[in-house]
């Protein structure tokens, strides 16, 4: 019984408007489909521009999507109306990346934190200050920092009142939009313990959007990696992590930093630069900068999909062969980009 | 502590903003005593033999010419001048907020309809539209005043706060009170425009300082407020008459004025500085 | 002679609101050897930006570096330098890369223009000559078709592209020193990799030392030769990487590996360190990891020197008495 149900999903970005000249959209989202089931975190995984946080956002409806479905408990959210829509907003949340402008900076803690109950409606009078002093004590804070400002509090207590925020409204799906990634190691790995454990008490699903390989490690069940507004391979974390499938995933793998200096692995360098979103290449968006061996003239004409290969599905035409980065950092650097 | 209170203690203890609104309190604290204190404005009590006088004890700042106590006139002028600042700014910060807030979030059609009205109406010079309308419609009442200048002036708060509300408009804080089923107006009156009140106070407060100079000069014109109602342009113009002979008869108003703005200039540039750095 | 730089008990203070003052840095010492990195290691407020500002007397006020510091360049005591001497050492003796390409470089000027400037702030040479070091600092950064990007306007970069122009620009002065702060926290990792490369390549090349500034664990692991960990505006552990890796000391050491997640190795809840870090003005008295160390016991309420807890290894620990290698 999936919970969340994303096929084919497309955004673009129109920049220009009534006076300016139109220009090409940014295609910040190209087809994306996976599954989340209850009590399940997918990682969204990738670079700037990939388009995961844009994802996010539209499945959330927080933008409106250029195509595609999106089917939460049974539900088509892209046909909600605007009533019907903010009901369904109680369902699925979001925690937000910045810390220092993801809370209003003239609201109290407390008020941030019972906004959501506010408006639906869900407890009045002294219920409410009961439920927030509750909520500060399951995200790990004093149920007394209620009544203070968020600029008293530190980046990551900032983060965890943003998660109590979200959770005030009992939601049982949360778009984690790279939740530690501002964070310093050690805070970093209290919010991720703290993720994990109301995981666990709530059964809640995550949709967690990271750059972050190791991070990701830790808290997904699976893995899906973007590149160019696609997903280019998908598949269970370990599975995909001890062997990927998708020249782009090798890359990346390999670019982790590895903290111990026993263990430094072949690193693939990438040649090139990102393509911009709104020109992407012809045919497999990785092409130009692909390392593979047998990268051919099909990988400029025919966009690969995504297909199962081992344990994972990858979007390449030879994923098969996927060297791995030391046989690969063997070869000589690839050919300059094209495209 | 609030980090709007974080502001204003700032402001406080910056020494140009303390200056700055002690004066202001020191004037708007004799405006508004001062005329039950002191002899009526319009009593003329000796006319003739009282005219002129320069200042003395019984008349700090003098009497005009005619016969009326000038300290009196001064404050009783003060109150119809920061009545009318007042007033009038408070009127131009709400349309410039309201308009500023809607154009700003709503974006769109709506905005675009918006800026253009106040780009029209920049291109016509305030001042102008203002002596076109009180040169027509002579003795014009007070109140009529204040909405012909807090008319006139809130196209520039409109886009000051329209370019803050585009700005705020993509902070997280905002998407995660959509996220939360915030309506629009909860989202414009709860979160947009708290953090927009740092810039609309530091606009209000200097606009202060200018409507005080432009009712004075209309006043001077003979435009602005009408006699025999007190206010310092209208003094300054009784006065021009008798320069040589009763210099105080002008120079005390022309003072209060210069003080006046001075001391909102103070306070409101000591604001701009407590408020910009802490970022909204 | 293989020192190139030499800090000797650096301290950095600032006044608070009411009066007195704090020490966001506060004893610092580390020395720079010739073709090798050093990373300073620690978490926001450790004081390790502002130990980087410092060796250029950067500070900004009203901060300001206290007597009984020293910073020794080669044989120039760089805190007695005033005026042109001061200016003609930034730069030229040592170069320094900011954390954020898209705000350090300036946008009203071509890429090809601001390293031209910094040519000629410190060589006597013609425009064109400028220019053409320029196209061969470009060269050297591994700028892909870098003619061009001579002539591109910092927003026509990518995030990688600026941060390798604001390296060349480091590099126009041929320094020897180079001072990398968080040089690559604001890009994704593919390019960060890509970054770190080029650093490698020209340390290597023109025999500069590298004062690396991150904290980042991992790539301290790949990249540096010596590392030294800072907390709460003191080292409190330093020692070859090797052996930083191999055997973490310093209990603070020891709580930042166990909270970064791997990505490989065996995956178990993290061990984050609890509390957070104390702010320059709340200092507790003695060990300053005190109230957050699993392993404090009384002698914890003096402040620790650094003791040595092996060959070349040291630590501000009182437990290195007890753990003589």
């Amino acid at each position: 019984m999936t919970l969340l149900q994303v096929r084919d999903l497309v955004k673009h970005y129109h920049a220009g408007g009534l006076f300016r000249a139109p220009a090409p959209p940014v295609r910040a989202v190209q087809g994306v489909s996976f599954d989340i089931g209850p009590g399940e975190t997918l990682a969204l995984v990738g670079e700037s521009g990939c388009g995961k946080s844009s994802v996010g956002r539209t499945v959330l409806r927080l933008q409106e999507p250029t195509a595609g479905s999106a089917t939460f408990e049974g539900i088509d959210l892209f046909a909600l109306d605007r009533v019907a829509l903010r009901k369904m907003r109680r369902r699925m949340q979001i925690i937000f990346q910045d810390p220092y402008s993801s809370l209003n900076p003239r609201m109290t803690v407390g008020g941030a934190i019972a906004e959501g109950m506010e408006i639906h409606r869900l407890a009045t009078g002294k219920e409410v200050g009961r439920r927030v002093g509750a909520l500060l004590e399951e995200v790990g804070l004093d149920p007394g920092y209620g009544t203070r400002y968020p600029h008293e509090f530190s980046g990551g207590q900032r983060q965890r009142i943003g998660i109590a925020r979200a959770l005030a409204v009992e939601p049982s799906f949360i778009v984690c939009d790279e939740p530690v990634s501002a964070l310093d190691v050690s805070v970093q790995a209290q919010v991720l313990n703290l993720l994990a454990d109301l995981q666990r008490d709530r059964g809640l699903s995550y949709l967690f959007i990271a750059h972050d390989l190791a991070v990701v490690r830790q808290i997904a069940h699976r893995v899906a990696v973007m590149y160019l507004g696609r997903i280019v391979e998908e598949g269970p974390t370990e599975a995909l992590l001890r062997a990927p499938r998708h020249p782009y995933t090798v890359a990346l793998l390999s670019a982790v930093p590895e903290p111990d200096p026993e263990r430094q692995r072949a690193r693939i360098v990438l040649g090139g630069d990102l393509p911009s979103p709104s020109h992407p290449p012809p045919g497999c968006p990785f092409h130009p900068r692909c390392f593979h061996p047998l990268r051919s003239e099909r990988c400029r004409a025919e966009e690969p999909t995504l297909r199962p290969v081992g344990t994972t599905l990858a979007a390449c035409h030879y994923a098969e062969t996927t060297p791995s980065p030391e046989m690969a950092a063997a070869a000589v650097s690839p050919a300059a980009p094209e495209g | 502590m609030s980090p709007f209170g974080d502001a204003l203690t700032r402001a406080w203890r910056d020494p140009r903003g303390r200056a700055g609104a002690l004066i202001l309190a020191a004037v708007t604290l004799g405006a508004m005593i001062g005329p039950h204190l002191l002899p009526d404005p319009l009593a003329q009590p000796c006319v003739l033999t009282c005219r002129d006088l320069g200042p003395s004890l019984e008349h700090p700042f003098g009497t005009d010419d005619l016969s009326r106590d000038v300290l009196a006139r001064v404050a009783t002028g003060g109150r119809i001048s920061l009545g009318v600042a007042l007033l009038a700014v408070a009127l131009s910060v709400t349309l410039g907020a309201v308009t500023g807030l809607v154009a700003g979030y709503l974006g769109g059609a709506v905005d675009t309809m918006l800026m253009r009205l106040v780009d029209a109406a920049l291109a016509i010079p305030r001042l102008f539209l203002l002596l076109l309308v009180l040169a027509v419609w002579e003795q014009v009442p007070v109140l009529v005043l204040v909405l012909l200048i807090g008319a006139t002036g809130w196209f520039g708060t409109g886009r000051l706060v329209r370019g803050e509300v585009l700005r705020l408009r993509e902070e997280a804080y905002v998407r995660a009170a959509e996220a939360l089923g915030a309506s629009r107006r909860r989202i414009i009156f709860r979160h947009l425009l708290p953090n927009t009140a740092g810039p609309l106070l530091v606009a209000a407060t200097l606009g202060v300082g200018d409507v005080i100079l432009l009712e004075a000069g209309l006043s001077f014109l003979g435009l602005g407020v009408q006699p025999p109602t007190p206010s310092w342009g209208g003094m300054i113009l009784d006065a021009k008459a008798v320069l040589v002979a009763a210099p105080w008869a002008g120079i005390f108003p022309g003072l209060a004025i210069v003080i006046t703005v001075l001391a909102a200039n103070l306070f409101g540039d000591a604001l701009r500085d407590a408020v910009d750095p802490r970022g909204a | 002679m293989t020192q190139a730089l030499q800090v000797e008990n650096l301290r950095v203070s600032f006044p608070t609101g009411d009066g007195g003052r704090v020490y966001p840095v506060d004893g610092v010492s580390f020395t720079l050897d010739r073709g090798r990195t050093l990373a300073l290691v620690g978490e926001s407020g450790c004081g390790k930006s502002l130990t980087s500002l410092a060796l250029l007397r950067l500070i900004p006020s009203p901060g300001r570096i206290e007597d009984g510091s020293t910073i020794r360049l080669g044989d120039t005591d760089v805190l007695s330098l005033r005026g042109e001497a001061l200016r003609k050492i930034r730069g030229r003796r040592i170069g320094m890369v900011f954390q954020d390409p898209m705000t350090s470089l300036n946008p009203v000027f071509t890429a090809g223009d601001q390293i031209a400037e910094g040519v000629r702030a410190h060589f006597d040479v013609s425009r064109a000559e400028a220019r053409r070091r320029a196209l061969m600092l470009l060269q050297e950064v591994g700028i892909p078709d870098p003619l061009a990007r001579l002539d591109a306007y910092p927003h026509q970069l990518s995030g990688g592209m600026r941060q390798r122009v604001m390296i060349a620009i480091a590099l126009s002065a041929e320094p020897e020193i180079l001072v990398a702060d968080e040089p690559t926290t604001a890009l994704d990792v593919t390019v960060q990799a890509q970054i770190l490369e080029v650093l490698d390549r020209l340390r290597e090349r023109h025999g500069m030392a590298v004062l690396l500034i991150t904290h980042d664990l991992g790539i301290v692991a790949g990249r540096a030769d010596r590392v030294a960990v800072m907390y709460a505006g003191q080292i409190v552990e330093e020692a070859p990487t090797e052996r930083l890796f191999a055997s973490p000391s310093h209990p603070y050491t020891q709580g930042l590996f166990a909270s970064i997640p791997r990505i490989t190795g065996p995956i178990g809840r993290l061990s984050p360190i609890g509390g957070s870090v104390p702010a320059p003005g709340a200092w507790p008295g003695g060990c300053r990891f005190r109230p957050r160390c699993p392993k404090a016991f009384e002698k914890s309420e003096t402040m620790p020197p650094l003791l040595p807890v092996g060959f070349d290894h040291r630590m501000r620990c009182w437990l290195a008495e007890r753990e003589r290698a």
